[in-house]
């Protein structure tokens, strides 16, 4: 039971590191001073969840590791964040489709997880969720005003749909090890979930009068460890120091 | 003279960590900001622990380091500062005084009740407008007021 719930922690605790990393790369090229403050501010959160799911994780894994270990010394196929949250920061618009996606599905995620019979999981969602709920009550905002304003914003916001939405579906994929954690109450019916995600989601994308592509191809693999090229390059990034200097504290 | 033998008491030690302030708002103490949950003394041992405000609150090490300096300086060695995420800290926990601290310096505290309006901390005026739902810290949105035209910090309603 342990594995299973480890590798849950390491989903959930990937998800958002990777997600945190990507929008932390806005801070200095936000569109003004007050988005590039409060893309930082969401990163910030997002890493204080996967430091709570990482140390949680190395609480319960056979092996040695601290959180940090976690998040600095593994590699790409240890990763198991969907791919959706390792596609590169795009333009602002795909930035913050991108982000309301993953907010919507924190949202729903985390509610339903302060039932989850594993208490540390349930404390941590009901520490979280305070959190995630501001950031989707910002990135719906946004979706709006930019779906509604331009042509110019309107197209961008399109094409980011059009880009983003098969990489949705995989936030929601499970294997034998989370139908396990599932059938014993520890995490929520993900296909329940999906179903409650996509409802909140098609009523916006129907507000903001984008059209919801019919076919593309359907992302998978992250809960495996296979990833696009993109992750790679992140972890190069993230990790250098790390790397390069082992054990260097700040 | 030896040092003195008088036993510790937790209220001893809980007023010397009023006097500890959050490092990014210097005018709230750790105890107003609801971030101060508990103080145990064990046979000289002292035990504090603290609720951090936000999951990725980068302020939490230099609270922890400011316990640790300040009760030195009380001649306390042994002290111990454990980080609890549950309870979940909520502004419910910020105290009237530390409420009145906050307006004073210049910060509008967070809103009791949902659906009032937010208040100008400068002038009172109600008639205020949201800038960015962020402001410097995670714990704080960006506000103007449309009467003086001050721009100010809100601590944001987290509950």
């Amino acid at each position: 039971m342990n594995k299973a719930i480890e590798h849950y922690l390491l989903r959930l605790a990937d998800t958002a590191l990777t997600q945190s990393q990507r929008i932390a790369e806005w801070c200095g090229h936000g569109p003004f001073l007050e988005e590039d403050i409060a893309l930082t501010n969401v990163a910030l959160d997002l890493l204080g969840h996967a430091k709570l799911l990482y140390e949680q994780a190395a609480e319960v894994s056979e092996q040695d590791v601290s959180a940090d270990d976690l998040a600095f010394l593994r590699d790409v196929d240890a990763f198991k964040n969907p791919i959706l949250t390792e596609l590169p920061r795009g333009d602002f618009a795909f930035t913050t489709l991108k982000q309301y996606f993953v907010d919507q599905f924190n949202v729903l995620l985390y509610q339903a997880l302060m039932d989850s019979q594993y208490q540390p999981l349930s404390d941590i969602a009901t520490k979280a969720l305070k959190e995630v709920r501001y950031h989707l009550t910002r990135s719906r905002d946004w979706c709006l005003r930019l779906s509604l304003s331009t042509d110019e914003a309107k197209q961008k916001m399109q094409a980011a749909l059009d880009d983003l939405y098969f990489y949705t579906p995989e936030l929601f994929e499970t294997d034998d090890q989370l139908n396990q954690l599932m059938a014993e109450s520890i995490i929520p019916d993900m296909s329940a979930l999906h179903n409650q995600w996509q409802q909140q989601v098609d009523e916006l994308l129907n507000k903001c009068q984008l059209k919801t592509p019919t076919s593309g191809w359907l992302a998978t693999g992250g809960l495996r460890g296979e990833h696009s090229e993109h992750l790679g390059y992140m972890l190069a990034d993230m990790q250098f120091l790390q790397r390069a200097y082992p054990g260097c504290e700040w | 003279m030896t040092k003195t033998t008088t036993p510790l008491s937790e209220s001893q030690v809980k007023a010397w960590l009023g006097d500890v302030k959050d490092p990014e708002i210097p005018v709230i103490s750790i105890a107003d900001l609801g971030v101060l949950y508990d103080v145990t003394v064990d046979n000289n041992e002292v035990l504090v622990t603290i609720l951090p405000t936000y999951s990725g609150c980068p302020a939490m090490d230099t609270m922890q380091e400011d316990i640790v300096e300040h009760l030195k300086q009380q001649g306390v060695d042994q002290v111990r500062v454990v980080v609890k995420n549950t309870p979940a800290w909520t502004t419910d926990r910020i105290t009237k005084q530390g409420r009145r601290q906050l307006q004073a310096y210049g910060i509008a505290p967070p809103l009791e009740k949902s659906g009032q309006p937010i208040s100008c901390p400068q002038c009172g005026s109600t008639n205020t407008t949201c800038i960015s739902q962020f402001g410097s810290t995670a714990c704080k949105a960006l506000y103007r007021c449309e009467d003086c035209l001050e721009p100010f910090d809100y601590f944001k309603c987290h509950v």
